[in-house]
């Protein structure tokens, strides 16, 4: 009896089984800090608004130049926007992947399939971002890669569902590798950390300096969120290379120059170069120990009057600090991803948005004027620039001068040699 | 009548439930639950009735992760395979590592459970195949048997509870079973054991073994399910997380570390908003159950219904 | 050469905080047969309350040293008194499992209060500077963390193994009932032992704020070496535990040389084999 009746249950419970609703939806909680939410109940009503997802570093060693500063960023061109866009309102949750692709892309996931986030902004670790990028891709959502470097995601990764902002390890080669091969860096050795972002930049800029003459004698790979370098700095210092390439970044990139000059690494000749530095990196180093190192960014607080009044605006919301190029890159990502939205009708095409993106010239206050290659990549002029030294800094955060400007064709990889598969 | 006790049914509503539960509730959260509850069962064969503490059970988990995904990925195996690929790295890594740890008991055989946790760790952060920090990604769901695909979360659902109740009930039939018996007699006096003839060492073994396939099932169908392979997997907080969920749940009884695990996994899960206080959380529960709640929850209820659940 | 020498050097650095930590681990273990998971965790608490008096109290490195320990060892001899005591009549794992829980609880709640990136602690600015040594610059502030753990690390040896406290101890930990019949406060003991203990770890703590960073899971990442390290020496020998934490310092800084990736992970490989081999450790006594 009890056979049967357990039988019939099984039975019920295949026939229910085979009868497959379509995607859960859920009963999102405005703004709360991206839980990715257990229970999908009833879909809200199809793109009854636009959802915003800003996945980054909070607690990390990039929390600084993305975190909370991001959301801002991305909170103030909603603002601007006026909240609404296609008669939708806009809301932006946000959640830290603690530097891990596992836990970057169950959020991701999450976020796109239960929570009816719309696109997923940031994302600045690039084996996280790798991972986004092929779920947006899964998905047909779309993913504002303003964070990561890694050049793979317009290159062998790229993808029509994402737009690679405001940098990546090509251009920073290009710019910073190739200054520093041109004043006298013949021999490189590397520290490295050891994750798809630190192993790019190495590429990249191995490549830079052997095209220009130079040699790469050894290097070493570390941890990511490492803090003692002492060991590796005594590597670097044993291979007597003229230059130090740092392809690391934030809080690592940090104590590896701090420890540097702990050690007398520079006494001897050779020379610390920092490949991907922000202006929080250097706030926390101070002009004693940073002055005089070479970088590349795409954006600068101080670099004109627009620049000057928005970052003032987000100082003011950030306990005065000012906007790293990541942050404004979030910034500019989604007020275009939001003009794109208004023309292309549909949030819910990931792919149609981007198109549109790539179809309107990009226009902002913070990166001027620019374009979308057909892989994804933004690009925008790059400006090569030197630390101050403490006698030239009129105050906190005057830290850049201005070496040079890359004219946008020159500052990004050209689409034609990247390897994407969306170039014909 | 006893055909009609509480306990089957009871049985047949958790099966009906389990089968209905995907339309409720979102079915990824709910496969994360299966495995991790495969898991801390399949850890708590090893410390709930034979009585070893292993503190490096997180190299099992990971391993067959990282074998199932590399064999879905770039072997291109069928899901099945794949899985069954990464219950055999595990139960292989289970016996090269068991064999050499049996001999010690106790905290020292924790220390090295741990030590060998540690030299694979730091094997899958070096080794080319695993990507490192990078993780293995974009691992294939694929077909099951070659023709149901596996990428809509429902198949999925259905075939990941089918493994995980497979898994269960050979954990089940473990216990249960006069291998089952000896265990028991193993981990209350085992001076006596010996001295009733039975060769110790080779029930250990084999309960490790056990142990580690399971846990490697649970491991490597978690790995399809997120599609990642990753080093948090073999870390050793995971090794400490399956200890808390048994710990929790009930060290010795069946359902315990299913109901652990649902606890650890769930608070996880449905307050990460609250960011860092999980953690504590976490740590405070682990610390009031061992202290006050040594019998874990099922435990306790068990001793208060006064028989087995 | 140079490259070896210098590596050696910076090994025994490192080898200086696990000689100190497994120190304190080995007179836990030997007295009360706890494991105590949470040494990592009072380490890091040592270096937090360096950061804390400094950026707090305006209070310096020269204060830290004494207050840290002191501070932590008093948490620690509550954590003693409060909780581990009334695990005393079970099996040691439970001890294990609790110190455990309370390092994952510890360090949660500095994480939820400081966030887990880190403060800087600056180098005491007395021992700035580095030193040329020829092979390498050796930052003052290292030299003196190796100078200051040699003495302590021999100071500590020589009050266990020559005055009458330490035979207090050696003798509870081999017959505590037999100790408490010849009138001593052993229970008291123990709880002296676990606050010394923490004190210890808190006082490696401070030296290692200006070289690591103060972040929540600094100990976290020591603990398992130092594990290994009392394991090898042998879980209640004193004396082998600060050789072999020299020593293993060492062991890694030469690894660094032929093959940097594995120096993490060359303890638990010597581990692994001296407990197969000799289950008691290098210096330990039948267990």
């Amino acid at each position: 009896m009890v056979r049967r009746i357990a039988i019939l249950t099984l039975m019920s419970g295949l026939a229910l089984a085979c009868n497959k609703p379509e995607g859960e939806g859920s009963k999102g909680d405005e703004g709360k800090a991206g839980d990715p939410k257990v229970t999908g109940a009833a879909k809200p009503a199809s793109g009854a608004a636009i959802r915003i997802g800003v996945l980054n570093d909070m607690s990390g060693p990039y929390a600084d130049l993305s975190g909370k500063g991001s959301v801002e960023a991305a909170r103030m061109a909603i603002e601007e926007a006026g909240g609404k866009v296609a008669g939708k309102t806009i809301e932006v949750i946000s959640a830290d992947h603690r530097n891990k692709p596992d836990v970057g892309s169950a959020v991701a996931r999450g976020w796109f399939e239960n929570e009816g986030v719309d696109v997923i902004v940031d994302v600045p670790t690039s084996s996280v971002a790798l991972a986004v990028n092929e779920l947006t891709r899964q998905q047909n959502k779309v993913f504002l890669a303003s964070g990561p470097a890694a050049a793979e995601l317009t290159g062998s990764a790229c993808s029509p569902n994402t737009v690679h902002w405001t940098y990546d390890t090509w251009a920073l080669a290009n710019g910073t590798g190739r200054e520093v091969v041109r004043s006298g860096g013949k021999t490189w050795f590397f520290i490295t950390a050891d994750y798809a972002f630190g192993q790019a930049l190495e590429r990249d800029v191995t490549a830079v300096v052997k095209e220009s003459g130079g040699t790469v004698v050894g290097g070493v790979r570390h941890p990511l969120n490492n803090s003692d370098f002492s060991s590796f700095l005594m590597q670097a210092q044993a291979s007597k290379a003229n230059v130090i390439g740092m392809a690391n970044a934030g809080g690592d990139v940090i104590n590896t120059i701090k420890q540097a000059s702990e050690f007398g690494l520079t006494k001897n000749g050779q020379k610390l170069a920092g490949l991907l530095i922000f202006i929080s990196d250097i706030h926390a180093l101070g002009l004693d120990v940073a002055a005089g190192l070479n970088l590349t960014s795409s954006f600068y607080w101080d670099r004109d009057d627009a620049t000057r009044a928005w970052s003032a605006k987000f100082a003011e919301r950030q306990g005065g600090r000012k906007p790293t190029m990541v942050q404004a890159g979030v910034y500019a990502a989604v007020r275009h991803y939001l003009k794109a939205v208004a023309e292309a009708g549909d949030e819910q095409d990931g792919r149609k948005v981007v198109e549109a993106m790539k179809r309107i010239p990009t226009d902002d206050p913070l990166f001027g004027k620019g374009t979308i290659d057909p892989n994804g990549r933004k690009r925008h002029p790059m400006y090569l620039y030197q630390v101050k030294t403490r006698a030239e800094s009129k105050g906190p955060w005057d830290y850049y001068k201005l070496v040079r400007e890359i004219p946008a064709d020159q500052a990004f990889r050209p689409a034609a040699a990247s390897g994407c598969s969306l170039v014909k | 009548m006893k055909r009609w006790s509480g306990r089957r049914i009871a049985a047949i509503a958790a099966v009906v439930a389990l089968l209905v539960l995907p339309h409720v509730v979102y079915p990824i959260f709910l496969m994360k639950l299966l495995c991790f509850a495969l898991f801390a069962c399949a850890f708590n064969l090893l410390i709930g009735y034979a009585g070893l503490l292993s503190f490096g059970h997180a190299m099992f988990f990971g391993t067959a992760g990282y074998a199932t995904a590399h064999a879905a990925r770039v072997w291109g195996l069928t899901p099945e395979l794949s899985i069954a690929f990464g219950v055999v790295v595990a139960a292989t890594l289970g016996l090269v590592v068991g064999r050499l740890a049996i001999r010690l008991a106790g905290i020292y055989f924790a220390m090295i459970t741990l030590s060998f946790a540690q030299m694979i760790y730091f094997f899958c952060e070096q080794a080319p195949f695993t990507g490192g920090e990078n993780a293995i990604q974009g691992v294939p769901r694929g077909q099951l048997f070659g023709v149901i695909s596996l990428a809509d979360n429902f198949t999925l659902y259905y075939f990941v509870l089918a493994v995980c109740l497979g898994g269960f009930a050979v954990a089940y039939r473990a216990i249960h079973s006069p291998f089952g018996e000896v265990l028991a007699a193993i981990r209350e006096n085992e001076p006596r054991a010996v001295s009733l003839g039975y060769h110790t060492d080779h029930h250990k073994l084999i309960a490790f073994v056990l142990s580690a396939a399971l846990t490697g099932l649970a491991g490597g169908t978690k790995a399809l399910v997120f599609q990642v392979a990753s080093l948090t997997d073999v870390h050793w907080n995971m090794s400490g997380e399956v200890v808390l969920m048994t710990l929790v749940g009930g060290m010795g009884t069946v359902l315990g570390p299913v109901v652990g695990a649902i606890l650890v996994v769930g608070s996880e899960d449905l307050f990460t908003s609250l960011g860092p206080w999980i953690a504590v959380i976490q740590g405070f529960f682990f610390v009031l159950c061992v202290l006050l709640f040594r019998r874990g929850i099922v435990g306790w209820l068990e001793h208060r219904l006064g028989r087995r659940v | 050469m140079s490259a070896v020498l210098s590596q050696l050097v910076l090994g025994l650095i490192n080898g200086s905080f696990y000689a100190l930590l497994s120190l304190g681990l080995a007179l836990i273990f030997g007295l009360m047969n706890i494991v105590n998971f949470a040494h990592g965790a009072l380490f890091m608490l040592g270096g937090l309350a360096a950061w804390w008096l400094l950026a707090v109290a305006g209070l310096g490195y020269g204060w830290a040293l004494l207050l840290a320990p002191l501070s932590v060892g008093v948490l620690s001899a509550l954590i003693e008194v409060g909780l581990i005591r009334r695990l005393r009549q079970l099996d040691p794992l439970y001890g294990l499992l609790l110190t455990f829980g309370l390092a994952i609880l510890i360090q949660a709640v500095v994480t939820m209060k400081y966030g887990s990136s880190g403060q800087p602690y600056p180098v005491p600015s007395f021992l700035t500077g580095a030193d040329n040594l020829g092979f390498m610059f050796l930052p003052r502030y290292r030299a003196w963390v190796i100078l200051v753990s040699i003495v302590v690390c021999a100071s500590v040896w020589v009050v266990i193994e020559k005055t009458r406290l330490g035979s207090y101890l050696r003798a509870a930990a081999e017959n505590p009932r037999l100790l408490e019949a010849f009138g001593v406060a052993v229970p008291r003991l123990i709880t002296l032992t676990y606050a010394f203990g923490g004190a210890l770890a808190a006082f490696a703590g401070v030296l290692a704020a200006p070289i690591y960073q103060v972040n929540p899971l600094m100990g976290a990442n020591m603990i398992i070496v130092v594990f290994a390290v009392v394991a090898v020496g042998g879980m209640g020998s004193i004396g082998g535990s600060i050789i072999t934490g020299f020593a293993l310092g060492i062991a890694e800084g030469f690894t660094k040389v032929f093959y940097p990736q594995a120096s993490s992970t060359v303890i638990f490989v010597i581990m692994a084999l001296v407990l197969l081999v000799r289950p008691r450790g290098l210096f330990g006594r039948e267990a």
